[in-house]
């Protein structure tokens, strides 16, 4: 079955169009990237996905179940991880502890009083940190770390539920370009590897071309082209519109690199 | 009722409002301006009308008219300007970019100076002001009597609305007003004199605090509750209007005015509920109030520098603390039985504070109205033991219950909201509290409370008192650490640091900040029950603001970021208080003085300064830990 079929979301902000009739379908183990410019809608289009908006109309279905209009906790339940565009950790605990805090609630812990949190499941915490390359890190404090390091903790955290589906919006921004092409090496494997469905919004073309095995293309709150890297590249709407000659350029360069 | 009554009970509601209008306005345009919300408003109302009470006298001596009587309300208005105006100079600066809790601590800091120059200078007996002159008579008004005073107020407050809209929209001190009510960081970037925009701001505000007071004196004899009266209902207003918006306060003050004239003749004993009800049904339907907006800061509370770090105890902190319980534990058969009475006071005070710190320091849920709890739980215990006639046993094991029911009915709708308006609600749940236990005589005794609330027979010596009392707390405070070590309060802290990420990871944000709250009331509600007993009364003080105040001082001077910290606040602060206040007319002159200091130059506490002290002994590896998140 599909893992992730959207159809239909639309969302206004007062007189502002923010998605149109936005559908697409994801499949496990698949990198599907949204790119557009500035207000295209990605990030509203991310958050119908995630629970944190509620589309004016449409569905959004994980393997067949509805989850539009769901709380961002209940959709997480049902399988979706996500990282955000800003990073958002718990500053006040060390990087193994934010895991373990995903760890907690996905057992449903999160009201007990019984055990020291600090002391729970600590080995799966530390091998999820393991995957990520942070184990090193495991007890330091969050906010002493380099914000690129952040984002690999982030990503721990949001695999701690053993997700179906990651939505991670703008996994690179912020970071350096080398620490870039790490996180999405990293989270490239290991979707493949665990046949987890991955929707991600993007400015960074490089990653984009690079990793996503479809790309839609996102303008005014309406998608103007769904394809495999090199279609959506070529597509002259695209061209036009969005990526001009020199995301071309780039496009180009980054499915080089990448064979 | 006949319709001429109708009328005249509606003029004499727009009577109050206008009045509360006036005063309002300058609040929110000093909240909208600095963002901070200023106790010491009332204050400068009161100033107002203790200087209009001095000096329009002396005008009426020259010359017996309604224009003197103008000249020097005007005149005591403008004083009260200047002290506003030196006020943001000398404190308000300081603290703009401090937490808020810091922020309404300083500015209570000074209602609590005020309070005792005001009775320095005029006595602590209501002075009755002079008439004015020309407005004396009533009016008939379809065949009723209306005071002519009153109509002019409605007046005073039309002129006032207008002047301000003039002002907003014709100046361009007011474009500047609107312009950082609206976004504070741009109107810097754009280079405008932001120290003299905002001394402008707090005169502003305060001459409206100090006209409003001084328009009272025909009204109302003089007196020195007089602050704390006028702010909360103050509060509620600019709360319901949306905080920065002087429209809304127009409107939220026409509202007000009305449900007070008319609220009066249904449920003449709780008026004050029925005000501060609505501001709970408005802030759960429009959590900015009527005509505010969400701005960014709002969303997020911020928290004190250094928030509660988790650090085990050491070797060296379980010594101390095994020192502690020891001492505790040889207190009554050493000490005398003075000491025994301030040691129970110290433990009881302990856990109120530990339990507040449990909220702010873990939950990041900054109440401003922890003694509701205290006083519900005291209250509980009391009214049982005495009119319910149980004994001392089940009456201690109720109050944290009922106390602990309250906060949760209470908490439902607090902790859905935050940062300022989270202080503000639980400040009204707080005074509403107060209000029914002050006004309900026939159950509460009112003012003065009920006496006779006496341990069982097996524990009324003091001795054994102590340790009943040693014995219930040090297993409250014990559990509610344990909790905080817990995945309960490692999910508290989660939804306090980042709400967002608590939800993505699964944790019901708003119902583990309900559980805490309603925990931590609980806790405060078991002081409060043992309080009683050990006073063998009760008395709405318990309940009251400053109460509340001493809560936060506790756990402020012991530090927020530390666990224990509270107790050795609530141990230093009760024993500098019950050393002191003995000795000084001017104990709280001493208070906010020590209040402003503290959030000035040790904004960590006793603990966090001690622990600052120790890590400057020891070369720190690393680099240093950033205070906020990136």
């Amino acid at each position: 079955m599909t893992l992730l079929v959207v159809e239909g979301l639309n969302k206004r902000f007062g007189g502002v169009v923010a998605a149109r009739d936005v559908g697409f379908a994801l499949e496990a183990g698949q990198m599907l990237a949204i790119i557009g410019p500035n207000g295209a809608g990605k990030s509203t289009t991310f958050n119908m996905v995630g629970g944190q908006l509620k589309p004016d109309s449409g569905r959004v279905l994980l393997d067949g179940q509805p989850i539009s209009g769901l709380a961002p906790r209940a959709v997480w339940r049902r399988g979706v991880g996500r990282t955000f565009q800003v990073a958002q950790t718990f500053v006040s605990m060390s990087v193994a502890e934010n895991v373990q805090m995903a760890l907690i609630s996905w057992h449903g812990q999160i009201l007990s009083f019984g055990a020291r949190a600090e002391t729970l499941h600590r080995p799966q915490a530390l091998d999820l940190l393991d995957l990520v390359g942070m184990r090193a890190d495991a007890d330091r404090p969050v906010r002493e770390l380099a914000y690129g390091d952040v984002k690999r903790v982030e990503l721990a955290v949001a695999l701690a539920s053993a997700p179906k589906l990651l939505l991670m919006d703008e996994p690179t921004a912020g970071m350096a370009p080398k620490e870039r092409a790490q996180l999405m090496d990293i989270t490239a494997a290991i979707a493949r590897e665990r046949k987890i469905g991955v929707l991600f919004t993007e400015h960074d073309m490089d990653a984009v071309f690079a990793h996503a095995d479809r790309i839609l293309v996102l303008v005014r709150g309406e998608i103007i082209a769904d394809g495999r890297p090199d279609e959506v590249r070529t597509n002259a709407r695209v061209k036009q519109v969005y990526l001009g000659d020199m995301g071309v350029a780039a496009a180009m360069r980054a499915r080089r690199g990448r064979a | 009722m006949d319709l001429s009554f109708i009328v005249i009970q509606s003029l004499s509601g727009l009577a109050s409002a206008s009045s509360l209008f006036i005063i309002a306005s300058g609040l929110t345009i000093v909240f909208g301006v600095t963002r901070i919300v200023n106790f010491a408003h009332g204050s400068l109302y009161m100033l107002g009308a203790y200087l209009a009470v001095t000096i329009v006298p002396m005008m009426l001596e020259v010359d017996r008219s309604l224009p003197m009587f103008l000249l020097g309300v005007l005149v005591s208005a403008l004083i009260v300007g200047v002290i506003g105006a030196g006020m943001e100079i000398l404190l308000l600066r300081r603290i703009y970019k401090a937490p808020e809790l810091f922020q309404l601590l300083a500015t209570f800091g000074v209602v609590l100076i005020v309070q005792d120059l005001v009775i320095k200078v005029w006595g602590a007996v209501e002075i009755p002001g002079p008439r004015a002159p020309s407005l004396r008579h009533g009016v008939f008004i379809m065949g009723e009597r209306f005071p002519a005073y009153e109509l002019f107020l409605i007046g005073a407050g039309l002129v006032v609305l207008a002047g301000l809209w003039l002002l907003m929209q014709r100046t361009r001190f007011g474009v500047l007003i609107r312009a950082a009510t609206q976004d504070r960081e741009m109107v810097g970037a754009l280079g405008v004199n932001q120290a003299w925009l905002f001394t402008g701001t707090l005169f502003l505000g305060a001459f409206l605090a100090g006209l409003g007071g001084a328009l009272q004196i025909p009204r109302v004899a003089i007196n020195t509750q007089m602050d704390i009266s006028i702010i909360t209902e103050v509060f509620v207003v600019t709360v319901i209007g949306g905080m920065g918006s002087v429209p809304g306060a127009f409107i939220a003050a026409l509202i007000i005015g009305q449900l007070q004239a008319f609220g009066i003749l249904i449920f003449p004993k709780i008026t004050l509920v029925l005000v501060f009800l609505l501001m709970a049904v408005v802030l759960v339907i429009k959590p900015w109030g009527l005509f505010g907006r969400p701005d960014a800061a709002a969303g997020r509370a911020i928290l004190p520098e250094g928030i509660l770090s988790l650090k085990r105890f050491g070797k060296g902190d379980n010594v101390v603390a095994a020192v502690a319980i020891a001492v505790l534990l040889a207190l009554p058969i050493f000490g005398d039985n003075y000491m025994v009475k301030v040691g129970i006071e110290v433990l009881v005070l302990a856990l109120a504070a530990f339990s507040l710190q449990f909220l702010i320091g873990v939950g990041g849920i900054v109440s401003f109205g922890h003694a509701a709890y205290f006083g519900l739980g005291a209250y509980a215990a009391g009214l049982l033991a005495t009119k319910g006639g149980l004994a001392m046993e089940p009456a201690l094991i109720l109050s944290p219950l009922i106390a602990g029911a309250f906060a949760a009915l209470f908490g439902y709708f607090i902790v859905r909201l935050s940062g300022i308006y989270l202080a503000m609600l639980t400040l009204a749940f707080a005074q509403i509290t107060y209000a029914v236990c002050f006004q309900w005589v026939e159950v509460t005794g009112g003012d003065n409370g009920v006496v006779g609330v006496w341990p069982s027979s097996w524990a009324s010596s003091r001795q054994v008192y102590f340790y009943l009392v040693l014995a219930f707390t040090l297993s409250a405070i014990i559990a509610l650490r344990h909790a905080i070590y817990a995945p309960f309060g490692y999910g508290l802290r989660a939804a306090r640091d980042s709400a967002v990420r608590a939800d993505a990871i699964g944790i019901d944000v708003a119902r583990i900040r309900w559980f805490a709250f309603t925990l931590s009331g609980a806790a405060a509600g078991l002081a409060g029950g043992l309080y009683s007993f050990s006073k063998g009364s009760i008395d709405p003080t318990m309940i009251s603001i400053p109460m509340s105040v001493d809560f936060l001082v506790m756990v402020l001077l012991g530090g927020i970021q530390t666990v224990i910290g509270p107790v050795a606040g609530a141990a230093a602060f009760h024993s500098i208080k019950d050393f002191f206040m003995p000795l000084t007319d001017f104990w709280r002159l001493f208070l906010g003085l020590s209040i402003i200091a503290m959030v000035l130059v040790f904004p960590r506490g006793i603990a966090g300064a001690a622990s600052l002290l120790g890590r400057r002994n020891t070369p720190a590896p690393g680099p240093a830990p950033v205070g906020s998140s990136p």
